[in-house]
């Protein structure tokens, strides 16, 4: 069959090959370099049916996989397109062509004997239903039927025939239209693209490539990512796998060789030992030949759930056993207790001598347990207990317990007794039971009605209050020594917010209102930490602000020169640079308010300024402010900027030193303190450090602190992983030596951060290390199923030196 | 001591008696504090409460400091040289199985193979006319390659010839053009040479099953990706970097830099990072999926960097070079973390880091080779637990502290020789000098014309696909 497509092709194809050209007559042996040198421009041409059957573009990649015919038929077309190419003078018109012959290709090689046949017979039928055309039916051969040069389809080859059609050419309309209007169309068609040059078509598959390659590498990203971060790598990578073969395996290969071993290899046979498989001797294997298959499986399905059953008993038991809670042991000891009681009641009812003779036994136990000295606190748990007894309430509480348990147990109860009673009853035995029993319940608990132990109880239970007392007493008063501050703060935030509310009303009334107000607040407070309060205030005192600038618009030049530096020191808010001189006027120079300076007398050289500005100022210019103001509300630089400064202050203050004592030469005790008068006895009070350096800069804060000695020695500039100083501080302040950490820490902290083991190779890292599949093909598999692209230059070395 | 103690008797234990009011002695229980035998440790009970142990901070500041200065004082790196060479060494290989055997070429066409634990020569071969080009082991280790100035490629076997026989190559291939380099595929018996063109030889044939070019050049290295192994990496005296892929059989990127590439070594341990020793004193660390810029540039050397080779951790790789020194950088660092020299040793050729991490080899122009430690103050043979935790430790510390200014400053003094010393001075004016230049440049110009281009930039000069 192969053979005849071949032929059809080449009938058809002949015609286009007789043109001369330098390829023309090239034979199937010398096609390869013609295909190599065109592989680009017919991959080019994606559509194209050929290309689609060749399309790896090279003859290893598609050869073994094609069918026989098609590749006969691939190979004439790569021909053919070749031919056509190397004509230059009319290609397009060659190219058209030859795309028609590939398009027909396809449809040739499955046309079979019997469709020819049958064709053949029809145009039989044709020629003798018209006597006319029969000679020109006669001339037209498939081939020209079919394949055309100009792309001029021969109509309705494939289709039905219909009669109608056969009528056709007896009009007398002139065939030859539709060819033309063909023939039209391919002329107006453009010619085919240029192929790319070598160049190009090297760098797309470069890219290609390229992109392959960095898909696969990818797939490292993860893993190399995990290694950079990992806290600890060890090398080698790859787990050694331990040379140990496994037992059978060292037996079935060893054999007897000395004479000793031999007669005991002997022995073994004779007994039938098993030698080489030591699992089963012959007998056992007997047995299990023996058993009925039913039996055995029965067999070993009990054995196995009694197996199950025994692990998940032990499990079970495991895991209560490693439960550490006491109470929960307490629980399940009372439960059992109880457990056991009920039964034995049941057992009474229902079988009163099994009864009688479980009860025989509690008692012979409980009388080893008499004998026994289990209970009066001489184990080794009770005399750690006697040494946590002090301290610890629950120790105690246990040791009671016990104790308890021992006087219970060493009553002298007869619980058989009781049952007697209950069946029969004796007095006696009633008075036995109580009398013990008044003495026990005294000595079990102290609830008791002897006095003393009364006693103790509500001392003990004093005690624990008055304990439990201290613990809540003294937080406060810790809170309270070490947050002084706060403490007061909160307090005379308090004591502000009250007087405020009065001096809301006096400031209703009295007009200059403020000055007289916040003195009154120092004067209370000597520590003036008094922010939330004072920004409580702030909008009331803004409003007696506004007051007063229409006052001082309104009224006399007092106010007015009050009023504009006030003013201004709020709304360009830079008062305290203007006044250096203010704080002299203070007591505590350091502690100026705020308040107190807008409040205050202005220097009189600002003041002379102020009529003019005034003068100046219009309504816009108030209201923009006003507007600032509205906006800015909420910040308070100079606030934040004093506040600050009063806490580098304070902090650079050398602090008093209070080495009272409490308890030495007075009484001490729980809520007592040391007396005033001692206290300041025993007070040194720091003398006074040299004066601030920004004393008198008010916008300024000198850090004093700054010492370069010490300088020398920190780190100047965060270091790189750090984003923030706070984080680099804390990885400082965290010891990590034995000194101060227990072993385990001070191992974890000192892990290295890369080990390798003295003299072990290792290995570049393997995808199999990672969990990855490597690539089941070689390299080298791979490379060799890949056509040699040895370059023509490599290739003509090669040509000359097999010819030297 | 204590002193006795009164304790109402009630409160502990209502079993006495309540009236009686007992004389009770602080106890301590000698099970805690007696030895059961006296082979026991002592017993020391800690209070790791950290208000306890105040200046924890400026307490291992100061073991900081001496943990530094010892590791300057115990620093002493050179280990041995190996003498025997009657020229200069041109080329080095590790026994991919043995960690005592290496290889070295010579330039008078010698190869050697060393035992590094006796510190002898064990077989000498003279292998070809002219120099050692390259010489590579098989991953088996049962027999080694070398390239030639005399166009040949050579197989030979690691073990000498028998009693009577010659000292034969297996295989000789007589190729074309001189060979400048030869490296060995990581799992099987393929081979790649380059010199005009990058070569993948079948071991059992003559002839390339491959040959991958990219403009005509002279390629003086290649090398394959451990990892992912049908990558490799070539570098050419037309100063660029190309990457082939032996699968596809293709030729992937080139990279241009601003001078020539000598070698590139692959990261063992990261597929896609390879470090190429330049003739501008640097060395480049790339990411193979993104040439146009390098991921770090390495820069210490005073002179052109010859080789260049990664530790088989892949965080350190070690760079031999033109101005008679050796450096170590961590991948992920600029700077060098030490630099070995010595008085003798001239411009170091080949460097190799040993399979097991622990030391490196360095051939040199005057004929030897040199073993080093890789860590210049680490202590050889079996440390005891207590010394491995001491070290540790120590380590940890140094770590911790590295950023204080004393410590640095310790930490990283060396010693140098004169020449290295001034023409780092020397090239720190220049530096200085041409990065004043560019902001002058952008100060006076118009704001966007003079872009500024990162150190890293500044050296690719083009990326070709």
């Amino acid at each position: 069959m192969k053979a005849r497509a071949q032929s059809l092709t080449a009938q058809y194809l002949r015609p286009k090959l007789t043109h001369p050209g330098p390829r023309g007559n090239q034979g199937p042996g010398g096609q390869t370099p013609a295909h190599q040198r065109n592989t680009g421009w017919v991959e080019k041409r994606k559509p194209h049916p050929l290309t689609a059957v060749s399309s790896p573009a090279s003859p290893f990649y598609a050869g073994p996989s094609l069918h026989g015919s098609c590749f006969s038929h691939a190979l004439y077309a790569t021909e053919l397109t070749c031919t056509s190419r190397a004509i230059d003078g009319n290609r397009n018109c060659f190219a058209a062509g030859t795309e028609i012959a590939f398009l027909r290709l396809p449809f040739l090689v499955h046309g079979d004997n019997d469709g020819e046949r049958e064709h053949q017979k029809l145009l039989e039928a044709i020629s003798s239903l018209d006597g006319k055309n029969r000679q020109k039916l006669a001339e037209r051969s498939e081939a020209s039927l079919k394949v055309s040069e100009f792309n001029v389809s021969s109509e309705g080859s494939g289709e039905k025939l219909v009669l109608a059609d056969l009528l056709e050419p007896v009009k007398t309309t002139s065939s030859l239209a539709t060819v033309k209007k063909q023939l039209n169309r391919v002329k107006s068609k453009k010619t085919v693209e240029l192929p790319l040059n070598k160049e190009e078509i090297e760098r797309i598959h470069r890219e290609v490539a390229f992109n392959k390659t960095a898909k696969v590498l990818s797939k490292w990203d993860p893993v190399v990512l995990k290694n950079r971060q990992a806290e600890q790598l060890v090398f080698p990578l790859e787990k050694e796998e331990p040379a140990i073969a496994p037992i059978e395996h060292v037996l079935s290969g060893w054999k007897a060789r000395t004479p000793l071993e031999q007669e005991i290899f002997n022995l073994l046979h004779k007994n039938k030992q098993p030698v080489a498989d030591p699992l089963l001797t012959p007998v056992e294997k007997a047995s299990l030949q023996a058993m009925s298959l039913e039996e055995a499986k029965m067999r070993r399905a009990e054995l196995q759930r009694a197996r199950a059953l025994q692990s998940y008993y032990e499990a079970k038991a495991r895991r209560e056993k490693k439960i550490k809670s006491k109470k929960y042991h307490k629980v399940v000891k009372k439960g059992k207790a109880k457990k056991a009681l009920k039964e034995f009641e049941q057992l009474r009812k229902v079988n009163p001598a099994a009864a009688l003779e479980e009860l025989e036994k509690i008692e012979k136990a409980r009388m080893m347990e008499r004998m026994s000295l289990k209970h009066q606190n001489s184990g080794k748990w009770a005399k750690s207990k006697a040494i946590m007894a002090k301290y610890d309430l629950e120790a105690r509480q246990a040791m009671q317990e016990q104790l308890a348990k021992n006087k219970e147990l060493t009553q002298k109860l007869q619980v058989a007794s009781e049952i007697e009673e209950e069946e029969g009853g004796t007095e006696e035995k009633v008075e036995e039971l109580l009398v013990p029993d008044v003495v026990n319940e005294v000595q079990m608990n102290a609830d008791g009605p002897n006095p003393w132990m009364l006693r103790s109880c509500t001392s003990d239970t004093k005690e624990a209050a008055t304990q439990e007392d201290p613990e809540q007493l003294p937080e406060p008063e810790a809170h309270e020594v070490s947050e002084n501050s706060s403490s007061q703060e909160v307090l005379s935030e308090l004591r502000v917010l009250s007087q405020k509310l009065k001096e809301n009303d006096q400031s209703r009334k009295q007009k200059a209102s403020s000055e007289g107000t916040v003195p009154q607040v120092q004067r209370e407070e000597p520590a003036p930490e008094e922010e939330a309060p004072l920004l409580l205030q702030r909008p009331e005192r803004v409003q007696t602000l506004e007051e007063l600038e229409e006052l001082g618009k309104e009224e006399c030049f007092q106010n007015k020169e009050l009023s504009r530096p006030v003013l201004e020191g709020q709304q360009s808010e830079r008062t305290p640079n203007n006044r250096p001189d203010a704080p002299k006027k203070k007591k505590k120079e350091q502690m100026i308010d705020l308040q107190n300076l807008l409040t205050t007398q202005s220097p009189s050289v600002k003041s002379l300024a102020v009529p003019t500005i005034e003068e100046l100022e219009d309504e816009e210019e108030r209201n923009q402010r006003q507007m600032i103001k509205e906006a800015f509300a909420g910040d308070d630089v100079i606030r934040d900027f004093l506040k600050e400064k009063r806490e580098a202050v304070e902090a650079s203050k050398p602090k008093d030193v209070d080495l009272t004592l409490p308890g030495w030469g007075e009484w001490g005790g729980v809520g007592l303190k040391p007396s005033a008068k001692k206290r300041r006895r025993f007070l040194i009070k720091a003398p006074e450090g040299p004066p601030r350096k920004d004393k008198n800069l008010p916008n300024v804060i000198i850090n004093e602190k700054r010492n370069i000695h010490t300088a020398a020695h920190q780190v100047r500039v965060l270091p790189y992983p750090f984003t923030h100083h706070w984080q680099f501080e804390r990885t400082i302040q965290t010891p990590i030596g034995s000194t101060w950490n227990t072993q385990r820490a001070f191992q974890k902290l000192t892990t290295p951060k890369v080990i390798t083991k003295p003299g072990h190779i290792i290995k570049p890292i393997k995808a199999e290390d990672v969990g990855y599949r490597s690539s089941s093909r070689s390299d080298l598999s791979v490379i060799q199923r890949n056509p040699k692209r040895i370059t023509t230059r490599h290739k003509k070395q090669l040509k000359k030196s097999s010819v030297d | 001591r204590r002193w006795a103690e009164l304790v109402p008797e009630s409160s502990w234990s209502p079993a006495v008696g309540a009236s009686k009011m007992k004389v009770k002695m602080l106890s301590r229980n000698p099970d805690n504090y007696v030895r059961e035998t006296k082979l026991d440790l002592q017993r020391v009970p800690r209070n790791y409460d950290p208000t306890l142990h105040p200046f924890e901070v400026p307490r291992e500041y100061v073991r900081a400091l001496n943990a530094t200065k010892l590791e300057r004082v115990f620093a002493k790196p050179f280990l041995a040289s190996l003498d025997g060479h009657r020229d200069g060494v041109n080329c080095l290989a590790k026994h991919p199985k043995n960690l005592a055997t290496i290889l070295s070429g010579a330039c008078d066409g010698e190869v050697r193979i060393w035992n590094l634990t006796q510190r002898n020569c064990i077989r000498t071969i003279q292998a070809h006319e002219g120099f050692v080009r390259g010489i590579c082991t098989r991953f088996c280790g049962t027999s080694f390659f070398t390239v030639g100035d005399d166009k040949t490629v050579k197989q030979w076997k690691m073990d000498g010839p028998g009693y009577g026989e010659e000292e034969e190559p297996l295989h000789t291939i007589l190729g074309k053009t001189v060979y400048t380099g030869i490296d060995h595929h990581w799992k099987e018996a393929v081979f790649a040479t380059c010199g005009q063109q990058v070569d993948i030889w079948d071991e059992q044939r003559t002839n390339p099953i491959c040959s991958m070019t990219w403009g005509f050049d002279s390629i003086s290295s290649v090398k394959f990706n451990p990892v992912e192994t049908f990558l490799l990496g070539s570098c050419a005296s037309d100063r660029n970097i190309v990457l082939y892929d032996m699968r596809q059989a293709t030729p992937l990127k080139k990279v241009i830099l601003d001078m020539r590439t000598n070698t590139i070594c692959w990261n063992p341990m990261e597929a896609f990072i390879f470090t190429a020793a330049n003739e501008d004193y640097n060395l480049y660390t790339f990411d193979m999926r993104a040439l146009d810029t390098p991921v770090m540039v390495h820069m210490d050397h005073v002179s052109a960097v010859l080789d260049v080779d990664y530790s088989p951790t892949g965080k350190e790789f070690v760079s031999a070079s033109f101005d008679k020194s050796i450096r170590i950088f961590p991948v992920d660092k600029s700077r060098s973390r030490e630099v070995y020299h010595t008085k003798r040793m001239q411009h170091v050729i080949c460097v190799k880091w040993t399979s097991d991490s622990k030391y490196i080899m360095c051939g040199s122009d005057e004929m030897n080779i040199r073993l080093w430690k890789a860590n210049a103050s680490e202590k050889l043979g079996v440390l005891t637990s207590r010394e491995k935790a001491a070290k540790d430790y120590n380590q940890k510390l140094k770590e911790k502290f590295q950023h204080y200014p004393h410590i640095k400053r310790i930490a990283r003094h060396r010693h140098l020789p004169k020449s290295i010393y001034s023409q780092i001075q020397e090239q720190r004016i220049m530096k200085e000098a041409r990065r004043r230049k560019e902001v002058n440049r952008i100060k006076h110009s118009k704001p966007g014309s003079v872009p500024i281009v990162s150190e890293k930039k500044k050296h690719i000069v083009a990326v070709v696909k």
